[in-house]
């Protein structure tokens, strides 16, 4: 049983900040990372495996620190994103190779084990050159595994698979959960991690978004309120009944571009459009289209917004 | 020194095509050197110039140029490094199972044929071929290691390794006799100075510096080049972009 600690944990490349003061600990079973691209989970998975130095905070590894001590990879299989390997070897051999860098005492038993356990034994005497995208991830879950470590480090390993692929990925991360390893992968597929993590750390522009079990990040994200940008026949009156039913906490009606401006065609919006801040998101869809029918007022574009905080989860959510 | 990482760099850096690379410079070296021989005879300060110039000065440094950094660069440039940076190595069993990786292919595929071309030029007349062949050798590993150091640091190494094998040792060391004291070239041509004697001199066998300063000043910079890139391959950052 293995703990990851992450106190405060900053990193920062010159003036941008890709991780911004985390603090999280991932313990046995299954952790999903979601976030969308460019949240800093693969910045925090590099610092996690001790391949970067926090800028500040500290990462740990059952309270030994991870950067720079290079004993901690006996306990952490790690899974990158990258493709690349040295692919002018067989799938065995690479596999082998690995574990003889690990100086396993019988390295040739634990490359058959690993190679068994991704199912890749049929196919390892061929040139990694020649394999698909989901046989190059499965040889890289075997280079991972080929110690047998408590700790998987995984960096998007859903990319680029097919379903059965990932099905078989799904199953094997769960089983290792199961044994009690510290399994943590990272994705920005919603639904991959809800079919796969016990537990859910959300990172969202380098920060810690929200941690804790499924169910309750689903509830913290839709709980939220989205934003929306919504133009019309007429912005005014429909802002009037979008503020008017409890789904909305507010409308602002945006300047647009004045009547000379507009282009020619009779259906061309004439306002800028209107923010909405939507609490109850799921009602606020379903009342919208009515409304609008209602009144006779016709939608051209009803846009989540996404720039914010909010519109990221509300991303999230609707995948 | 680590018996697997020597092997999957040997495989990387020798497979395929890139063996066949590798062995054109010295093919066109060893071709010349016939060519010579038939042509002109046994010419021993014909021997110097063209050993010094092309074996030494050009066919070692680009070798080495491919093969300190081919050693590694590759691998950090598509990331394939994390699989021996994610094991429990140090870090400069790494770099010194590169170097010997890259050693070796320069002394085989530079300091050998160097060798033999001193031998089809002068026999083993002066010994001139024996001590081009050790300067070759000993240049050709100081080399690997300050460009496997480069490969560490940048991703311009080979660039950078040009400029200074071909534009600083020589056309500004034959502009600037001063530049020629910080010269790999130079230093280790003060090895084979050394070995021929007493008919170094009249053959223009001469290197800028002493045998005193440049052995040690050889030295030197293969010991901090290797130590400094064990250092930064400790905290080399891995690009995350595929």
């Amino acid at each position: 049983m293995s703990e990851l600690v992450l106190q405060q944990v900053s990193r920062w490349f010159g003036n941008v900040v890709a991780v911004n003061d985390v603090t999280m600990t991932i313990g046995p079973g299954v952790t999903g990372l979601l976030g969308p691209n460019g949240a800093g989970k693969s910045t925090l998975i590099h610092l996690m495996a001790g391949f970067l130095a926090p800028s500040a905070g500290t990462v740990t590894l059952d309270g030994a620190p991870v950067w720079r001590n290079e004993q901690i990879y006996r306990r952490i299989g790690l899974v990158p994103e990258r493709e690349a390997m040295y692919d002018v070897v067989t799938g065995w051999q690479f596999v082998l190779a690995n574990a003889r860098l690990h100086r396993l005492p019988d390295p040739e038993d634990a490359a058959r084990r690993a190679l068994a356990t991704v199912e890749m034994t049929p196919v390892q005497d061929r040139d990694i050159t020649t394999y698909s995208k989901g046989m190059k991830q499965r040889i890289k879950m075997a280079t991972a595994l080929v110690h047998d470590p408590p700790v998987l480090l995984l960096d998007e390993p859903f990319n680029g698979m097919d379903p059965r692929q990932r099905l078989q990925l799904i199953d094997l991360l769960h089983a290792m959960g199961a044994q009690g390893r510290t399994v943590l992968f990272s994705s920005h597929i919603l639904e991959e991690v809800e079919r796969l993590a016990g537990s859910i750390q959300v990172m969202v522009a380098g920060r810690h978004a929200a941690s804790g079990d499924f169910r309750q990040i689903r509830r913290l994200m839709t709980e939220r309120p989205h934003q929306y940008t919504v133009r019309s026949s007429d912005d005014r009156a429909l802002a009037s009944l979008i503020i008017a039913d409890p789904s909305a906490s507010g409308v602002r009606v945006v300047a647009g571009p004045g009547p000379g401006l507009a282009s020619g065609t009779g259906d061309a919006p004439p306002g800028g459009g209107l923010h909405v801040e939507a609490t109850d998101h799921a009602r606020f869809v379903r009342l919208l289209p009515r409304a609008a029918a209602h009144h006779g007022i016709r939608l051209y574009d009803v846009v989540p917004a996404d720039e914010s905080l909010e519109s990221v989860f509300s991303y999230l959510v609707a995948r | 020194m680590n018996a697997t990482v020597v092997r999957l760099t040997a495989r990387s850096l020798l497979g395929r095509r890139r063996l066949l690379v590798l062995l054109a410079l010295p093919a066109v070296l060893l071709a010349l050197c016939i060519a010579i021989r038939l042509l002109a005879g046994s010419d021993e300060k014909l021997a110097v110039g063209l050993l010094s110039t092309f074996a030494l000065g050009t066919v070692v440094p680009l070798l080495a140029l491919i093969a300190g950094t081919g050693a590694i660069g590759p691998e950090i440039d598509d990331g394939s490094i994390v699989y021996l940076l994610s094991k429990p190595l140090s870090r400069p069993a790494i770099v010194h199972s590169k170097l010997a990786v890259a050693s070796a292919t320069v002394v085989a595929l530079a300091a050998v044929p160097t060798l033999v071309a001193g031998l089809v030029l002068t026999g083993t007349a002066d010994r001139v071929a024996l001590g081009f062949a050790v300067a070759a050798a000993v240049a050709g590993v100081t080399y690997c290691a300050l460009f496997l150091l480069l490969a560490v640091v940048t991703r311009n190494a080979v660039v950078i390794g040009l400029l200074y094998a071909l534009i600083w040792e020589t056309v500004v060391g034959g502009f600037i006799p001063g530049a020629q004291a910080l010269s790999v070239q130079q230093w280790s041509l003060t090895l084979a100075e050394r070995i021929v004697g007493d008919r170094a001199e009249p053959l223009g066998l001469t290197a800028a510096v002493s045998l005193g300063t440049g052995v040690p000043l050889l030295a030197v910079l293969l010991v901090a080049s290797t130590w400094f890139a064990g250092r930064r391959l400790r905290t080399l950052r891995i690009s995350e972009s595929a």
